[in-house]
């Protein structure tokens, strides 16, 4: 263009995203079936420094990595209009390492959601059993609802030999995992016969009062605690209501249900969005009221901050967004919690040393340091970093009969790590982090929160 | 409440590093926060001081003896001779797998475009392909990887003139590894040593490439890869193939990503860890508070906007390719702070007619005084807490001088000792 031209005024900005800049919100579903890949693909400039942060391409020859599968992608269809989504893209795990690694701010993680939407939208057989497995696993919500009713009955059946043997042989769910314990109480079980928000906001009350704060100062938090914490680890979740109330918040915990994260990896957006859009709107009624969205789970609190407001265009998305945070996180920035940690102390089952992982979604938050940080003047226990690998797991794809040696051999550093480490317990804020952990190297593993309870908590 | 900290550096590049590492071993309690990992992913790994006097002198043999003559604009003439030897001292202690230090002279490299390059520091499996070295030398390219054509990077080389020997011979990368793969893919197999197979028979991939190269290698005493060899144990995988081989092995440092560079960041990151210093990665800091004074800053997260507070903070986002510094139509400008750049009113200016021309946007950048503060256009200090290091200082051109890190490693090093000096 010659510079005497005034360029026409558009609001398309071949350099945009850049520093933070919001994302133009893709509408992916309901109303239009077009999936678009374009968002920030012209930014690559194809340096390929995303593909030395992607796990899976690491391991695995046939996957191309993230660069293809996101503006290589676009550009591909920009110059054959018959092109498919290349069925690779099923075997990104959705870890979202490269979206950190990128200089020039291209979406990658966004674009592998949509390409991934679309490869299973258009191209994928509805009957196959892959679409059949990646259905279950994705809607882990659903199963662990049903199993949580008859904790102990599924505790067995899970981890029943052949039972196992014919997933694998029908479904090619992984004969080699153990299922996930389902807990006696699930956690809003608990929170309901301990007595709900109104029990919450007398122990919130009393800790104001404890600590010299104003009766009626103004701290709520909504706890989105995920179907995890609540099907299988409430520890986790109580830890987190303690932690919260012992600093003088009231918690509630609205209606609420999966934050879509098995849903992306496996490009089934139309579940994912449904979820979103209960999760979104009970939030963004609290986040009015003055609460701000607090997750224990680092894959739910990036859902919430991240893909949502990149993928969905719902009502209140990016409110939400901007108003979720981390649960160790959000104390960092309000409380002295490093003041508070400094002046404590541990002792009983979690005066221990600690091996901890940081998961590749709390990685992508900036919290990736957080609680080797955080716990490294906490007398009576020690957290030593594992090191930077990805566990491998990410979610469902270790789940995959076809992807676990993958995702053990994703994991080897790791496990080797922990092994070297001091510590003989594992920690990690990542469920299925930590069942990976636990599959690799037989060590209990505890959430930060629980270390964070047992030091600030009487 | 704000995330606190004594001292806080905007930036992870080689000025940023550096100047949380010299804040924190001078005892400050130093924060440093990055918007996207390190850019040092994309640099060769290599250390350069001074190649080239900004009238294309050069290639210098003594980069410290030329520094006094630069321009009085030169961030090195702002910190001085002996703050960059005192820096360069820094970096040899917290990155001990890097040679170079036993001289002032610059060493001289062979480069994957197969020209000579002045460096003052070099990682030590370059150490082998020194230039000044007359042993004759194999050059060794993996067939799918084409940004390093080994026969056409050693005719370059012959014809620079070099006193040795060299030739260059391609080979198929043991293990069918995909044509396009990663250059962690190679390193993670050569890495672990894993088995592949060779002619049906399965051997460890550090023996199966050995056995690549060995038909190949004449009366050669030295053989030179391109830098993917091992990203956690490049030693061991050098030493493993130069028993096999019976000759010293080095690699040639490659273009983004490149794999010395990972190396770099590694080591840096983990002396950073090791002087106690808090690190967060993956968002940019984008606004502030304060007038004098910079109260805090905000650290943008997916819209959320999280408050940092310090006494004393460093600026090292870098230069134009970090977008430290940043241009649109109406002129240039430093995006965090809105910092004062110097630079000429009309955009013709900028740059000139011929590609390889004396470009002064090359050398745009923050001003400062001699204690690194960024001046307003009117030569005061912008912020009385503020100070800059690296890429997004003006007055010197990277690119054409072959002084990058020289200029980040020296300014960091001043930047983050004065920071935490006062901060204390």
């Amino acid at each position: 263009m010659s510079d005497a031209e005034t360029p026409p005024e558009t609001d398309f900005d071949p350099v945009a995203p850049n520093t933070g800049e919001e994302f133009e919100p893709v509408d992916v579903f309901p109303d239009s079936d077009d999936f678009d890949l374009r968002p920030g693909a012209d930014s690559c400039f194809k340096c390929s420094t995303c593909d030395t942060n992607c796990p899976v391409a690491e391991v695995d020859d046939d996957f191309p990595g993230p660069k293809f599968q996101g503006p290589e992608q676009w550009r591909l269809k920009q110059s054959d209009d018959d092109h498919e989504i290349d069925d690779s893209v099923m075997d990104c795990s959705n870890c979202m390492r490269c979206d950190n690694a990128c200089p020039s701010g291209v979406p990658l993680s966004q674009m592998h959601n949509t390409a991934r939407g679309e490869y299973v939208s258009e191209q994928m057989d509805k009957l196959s059993v892959e679409y059949i497995r990646n259905r279950i696993l994705a809607n882990y919500r659903t199963s662990a609802f049903l199993a949580s009713k008859v904790p102990r009955l599924a505790n067995f059946a899970m981890n029943f030999g052949p039972a196992r043997w014919v997933m694998e042989k029908t479904l090619g769910v992984t004969s080699e995992r153990d299922f996930p314990a389902f807990a006696k109480q699930t956690f809003r079980d608990w929170w309901a016969d301990r007595g709900g928000q109104v029990q919450s906001r007398e122990n919130a009350r009393a800790a104001r009062k404890r600590r010299g704060l104003p009766e009626d100062a103004d701290k709520k938090v909504a706890y989105f605690h995920g179907c995890y914490s609540n099907y299988n680890t409430p520890e986790v979740g109580k830890a987190m209501v303690r932690v919260y109330e012992e600093f003088g918040y009231e918690v509630v915990a609205p209606e609420q249900k999966c934050s879509g994260t098995p849903m992306f990896a496996n490009g089934m957006l139309d579940d994912a969005r449904r979820h979103a859009e209960t999760n979104v709107s009970s939030m963004s009624e609290l986040v009015d009221e003055g609460y701000r969205a607090i997750a224990s789970c680092t894959s739910c609190s990036m859902a919430l901050r991240q893909e949502y407001p990149e993928l969905f265009d719902i009502d209140g998305v990016d409110k939400v967004a901007e108003n979720t945070f981390e649960a160790v996180e959000y104390l960092r920035i309000h409380e002295d919690l490093k003041g508070e940690v400094q002046a404590a102390d541990v002792d009983g089952d979690l005066a221990e040393e600690f091996a901890y992982h940081a998961p590749c979604h709390s990685r992508n938050q900036g919290l990736d340091r957080q609680a080797v940080e955080l716990f490294r003047d906490l007398d009576g226990a020690e957290v030593e970093d594992v090191g930077d690998s990805c566990s491998g797991i990410s979610g469902t794809y270790g789940w995959k009969e076809e992807k676990y040696e993958k995702s053990m051999e994703i994991g080897e550093e790791m496990f080797e790590h922990m092994e070297h480490a001091e510590g003989e317990t594992g920690m990690t804020e990542c469920p299925t982090c930590a069942m990976q952990m636990e599959h690799g190297s037989g060590y209990e593993i505890r959430h930060p929160l629980e270390l964070l309870e047992a030091a600030l908590v009487e | 409440m704000a995330i606190e900290s004594e001292v806080l550096v905007i930036g992870g590049g080689l000025g940023g590093l550096t100047s949380a590492l010299a804040a924190a071993r001078e005892g400050a309690d130093v924060r440093l926060v990055s918007y996207k990992q390190s850019t040092l992913r994309q640099a060769s790994g290599l250390v350069d001081i001074l190649g080239y006097t900004p009238d294309g002198d050069g290639p210098l043999t003594d980069p410290y003896e030329a520094i006094p003559s630069l321009p009085e604009a030169h961030p090195y003439r702002k910190v001085g001779v002996q703050t960059v030897r005192d820096a360069l001292s820094l970096f040899d202690d917290a990155v001990p797998t890097y040679e170079g230090e036993h001289t002032d002279t610059n060493a001289l490299l062979p480069t994957h475009g197969g020209s000579i390059k002045p460096t003052a520091r070099y990682p030590a499996g370059a150490s082998a392909g020194l230039a000044s070295d007359t042993r004759d030398t194999l050059l060794v390219g993996i067939e799918e990887m084409v940004d390093f054509d080994a026969p056409h990077v050693a005719a370059h080389l012959d014809a620079t003139g070099v006193p040795f020997d060299v030739r260059g011979e391609t080979i198929r990368f043991p293990g069918d590894l995909r044509a396009d793969a990663k250059v962690t893919r190679y390193a993670k197999l050569l890495d672990t040593n894993s088995e592949v197979a060779v002619r049906g028979r399965m051997v460890p991939a550090r023996e199966a490439l050995a056995q690549r190269v060995n038909p190949l290698l004449e009366d050669e005493e030295r053989v030179g890869f391109p830098a993917i060899l091992g990203d956690d144990n490049p030693g061991a995988i050098r030493d493993a193939l130069g028993d096999h081989l019976g000759v010293d092995v080095f690699e040639v440092p490659m273009g983004p990503p490149s794999l010395p560079g990972l190396r770099l960041e590694d080591a840096l990151f983990s002396a950073l860890d090791e002087a106690g210093a808090s690190i967060e990665t993956g968002n940019p800091v984008v606004d502030f508070e304060g007038e004098d004074r910079i109260e805090k800053v905000f650290i943008e997260k997916n819209g959320a906007k999280i408050p940092n507070s310090a006494d004393q903070y460093v600026l090292a986002t870098g230069g134009f390719v970090g977008k430290g510094v940043e241009s649109d139509r109406d002129g240039v400008y430093e995006p965090v702070f809105d910092c004062h750049v110097p630079h000429a009113a009309d955009r013709y200016d900028w740059f000139e007619g011929e590609l390889f021309g004396d470009h002064e946007f090359a050398r745009y950048g923050v001003a400062t005084d001699d204690d690194l503060r960024p001046l307003d256009a009117s030569e005061h200090s912008e912020f009385e807490n503020l100070r800059a290091a690296g890429s997004v200082l003006g007055g010197y051109d990277f690119a054409a001088e072959k002084s990058g890190s020289g200029v980040s490693i020296a300014t960091g090093y001043a930047a983050g000792q004065r920071a935490a000096q006062e901060a204390r």
